[in-house]
């Protein structure tokens, strides 16, 4: 399917991030930072979406959005956040820490801009209908190994989250 | 690349160690409430080490089938099996030497048995990965299972903060790492080892590959404690139990060198030299002044162990003929030393470990003259006097770096050297000339400690007296490592 | 059209921001979700990658990551709940030992 109004869509859709992504460390209450990195994480998928990745946008938003976020939020009850709200949200390496992000951010705009030539000037088309076949081939045959030695990271974590979540060992 | 659709029999050959060490992890885990409560932890830990002692033979057997696996996922060579040895050798030693330190502080054995094999897994990954997607994997299991096993002393406060710490800052510095390998994708294309290699060795270099590296560099340089990245460690070790830092001190670190040296040399990193260079100087310099002011005997060594990961880091620095066999020599025999000095220091701590200080090593030569004389082996060999594996790793570092013209960076290696060697005879100054103020209880050493010590100081001497065989090898490895 | 540079500049705008979140926030669970914006940064790059190379392994890589995140955000969330019950405070200033 041939885009429409891309360049209005990804300036709407990075706002969005950006603004979101702000959000996210500039609020007090941290409800309000995790319902904007959801905010941040839904713009995001709708780039993925623009950069022709439909399948990575869909796990995007079921998993990140859906799941993970959903694990910030029960956490975010667990604990008691009246108090973490009437506290002081910055410490005192707030003068250090913004000009170490700056540059960092700086750096790498300037990466880009130097390595300006050697990305293409349109982002390609790739093949809508044939992305989550390829993916899945790719997945389960080339990374087939990296995809079974993930699944001993979840088991990790698992165990890990359970050891330190119980009340006594 | 394998051209059958399904992997060879020969491929499970070349991941043989970690399928042992996962399997015998999946076992203690399965039968730790299975077995009874009071004979648990004793039985779990045979398990564990059975587990270990396994994978090092699967290592051993697996070397004779050396070649890629997994659709050029995994590649095994003299190179990943050393690391592999490693790993599973440090493994072992450190269940040896947690036997006894679960009873006195009531730790869970499952749990901990179980991560200490998975993270074991992780690490070994880490050495015969040529994919960083898989490096990065590999990373993450190791990284993981050390946070958890960092926060296994839960009657103390200090133990879940140090794993709090050691989280944060480890995923910080793991967002770099995945950001350099999304550079390095965008650089060459690919993400597989022989594959960048080849594009970077073709001439034209894009800038994005710099800054791959650089924050590939940032990441890697967290995990091992390297300064300016190093401020996680004396918090972490400290908080740590004892067995867990001296496992956490060699293992995964030996296996993010391996993970270096291949990013480094084997993909042909640009612009490394004078990253290196001045990472290697400022973790000697911040590492050894830090140690100098030290009253507890956990951050010294974590002090300490800043300042090796800067003089393994000058190897980095020379040329690839010698600063590889250099490196892994270095990571061998710090792996030794340092291993054997934080069991005698776990077992020393008792209870609680309640006694860290260096006031509490006030006497021990009188008091336990066994224990003593091996920590002073220890000691020496981390200085580096002759006849023990310190010496040689740091001799072969230091030529490796003259050869390499490096002359300023030695200079401050063996200055730094010299300032190391007030603060390791600090300790031993204690343990044989002063008195103990409090007479601190020392239990007798158990048999798993004592087979621990004895493997431990046996190969720091044997590095010290024979460094031929295993220098041999080195350089046979990294000869095959740049010859891919 | 938008050329791909927009894309990279953009991750790396979301990782710099991030990067700004932990090193100036107290509070833990914000921090750890600026850890995660970093995260999102590095997956929008990968999918660019993927886009310019005509190579869909980008976008694998983007699944891994989101593995990884949530492991660790799953043992994270742990380590918080663990921390919080012995010191009841999620500001990291108090946590007195943690000297970031």
């Amino acid at each position: 399917m041939q885009p429409v109004a891309t360049t209005f869509f990804f300036y709407f859709l990075s706002a969005v991030t950006v603004i979101s992504g702000i959000a996210v460390i500039t609020r007090r209450n941290p409800v309000h930072s995790a319902l904007a990195l959801i905010v941040a994480l839904l713009g995001q998928a709708g780039l993925y979406l623009m950069l022709y990745a439909p399948f990575v946008a869909g796990v995007q938003i079921i998993l990140y959005a859906g799941g993970i976020m959903v694990l910030f939020l029960f956490v975010i009850m667990l604990v008691n956040i009246e108090r973490a709200q009437k506290e002081e949200q910055f410490n005192k390496q707030w003068i250090v820490g913004i000009v170490a992000a700056l540059a960092l951010g700086v750096l790498f705009v300037l990466v880009y801009m130097k390595g300006k030539g050697l990305f293409p000037q349109t982002v390609a088309q790739l093949p809508e209908g044939e992305n989550t076949q390829g993916i899945a081939m790719l997945l389960y045959r080339d990374y087939m190994f990296a995809f079974e030695i993930a699944s001993l990271l979840l088991l990790v974590a698992i165990i890990g989250a359970v050891v330190m979540a119980k009340k006594r060992i | 690349m394998s051209a059958s659709a399904t992997p060879l029999a020969v491929e499970y050959v070349r991941i043989l160690p970690e399928l042992v060490l996962s399997i015998f992890g999946m076992a203690v885990m399965v039968l730790d409430p299975l077995i009874d409560e009071r004979r648990n932890q004793r039985t779990l830990g045979n398990i564990a080490l059975l587990g270990s002692l396994a994978a090092i033979i699967a290592t051993l057997y697996q070397s004779q089938y050396p070649g890629p696996g997994f659709w050029n996922m995994v590649n095994v060579d003299a190179f990943s099996v050393f690391f592999h040895f490693l790993v599973t050798t440090v493994t072992a030693i450190v269940i040896l030497t947690s036997y006894d330190y679960m009873e006195v502080q009531q730790i869970r054995a499952g749990e901990y048995y179980g991560l200490i094999l998975f993270g074991a897994v992780g690490m070994c990954l880490m050495s015969s990965a040529v994919e960083l997607v898989l490096i990065f994997i590999a990373l993450e299991i190791s990284s993981i299972s050390t946070y958890i096993l960092a926060g296994f002393r839960r009657r103390a406060a200090i133990s879940s903060e140090a794993s709090l710490k050691y989280f944060l800052l480890g995923s910080f510095a793991t967002a770099f790492f995945l950001y350099g390998v999304a550079l390095m994708f965008g650089a060459t294309g690919s993400t597989s080892i022989s594959v960048i290699s080849q594009v970077l060795r073709s001439g034209q270099i894009p800038v994005l590959a710099y800054a791959g590296i650089a924050l590939m560099f940032v990441g890697l340089g967290f995990k091992v404690a390297a300064a300016p990245f190093h401020i996680w460690t004396p918090d972490v070790y400290e908080g740590a139990p004892s067995p867990v830092v001296g496992f956490m001190s060699t293992a995964p670190k030996a296996a993010v060198f391996a993970v270096l040296l291949r990013i480094m040399f084997e993909a042909n990193a640009p612009g490394r030299l004078w990253l290196i260079w001045v990472t290697a100087a400022l973790s000697m310099t911040l590492g050894n002044i830090g140690a100098l002011v030290q009253d507890n005997v956990k951050r010294l060594l974590a002090y300490s162990s800043i300042a090796h990961a800067g003089y393994l880091l000058v190897a980095f620095a020379a040329l690839p003929s010698g600063g590889i066999p250099a490196a892994m020599f270095y990571t061998a025999s710090y792996a030794a030393m340092n291993v054997g000095a934080f069991a005698v220091v776990s077992h020393f701590a008792s209870a609680g470990e309640r006694y860290v200080t260096l006031e509490d090593y006030s006497g021990l030569g009188r008091r336990s003259p066994l224990l003593a004389a091996t920590l002073t082996i220890f000691l020496l060999s981390l200085i580096g006097i002759p006849i023990t594996g310190g010496f040689f790793a740091k001799f072969y570092v230091f030529s490796a770096a003259l050869q390499a013209n490096l002359v300023g960076l030695v200079i401050i290696g063996v200055l730094n050297s010299a300032i190391g060697a007030y603060y390791y005879l600090r300790i031993i100054v204690m343990m044989y000339m002063r008195e103990p103020r409090e007479e601190a209880p020392v239990p007798a050493a158990p048999i798993g400690l004592r087979a621990a010590l004895t493997l431990t100081v046996f190969a720091t001497i044997y590095l010290g007296i024979l460094p031929g065989g295993v220098l041999e090898y080195a350089s046979r490895s990294a000869a095959e490592l740049m010859r891919q | 059209m938008v050329p791909l540079s927009y894309y990279l500049v953009l991750s790396g705008i979301l990782f710099a921001c991030g990067v700004l979140g932990f090193l100036i926030k107290r509070n833990i669970i914000t921090i750890f979700m600026s850890i995660e914006l970093m995260l999102n940064g590095v997956n929008l790059s990968f999918v660019a990658f993927a886009a310019q190379w005509h190579a869909l392994s980008g976008q694998v890589f983007v699944f891994f990551v989101m593995v990884v995140a949530a492991a660790e955000s799953a043992v994270g969330l742990a380590i918080i709940i663990a921390v919080y019950r012995t010191r009841q405070t999620l500001n990291v200033d108090q946590i007195n030992l943690l000297k970031l």
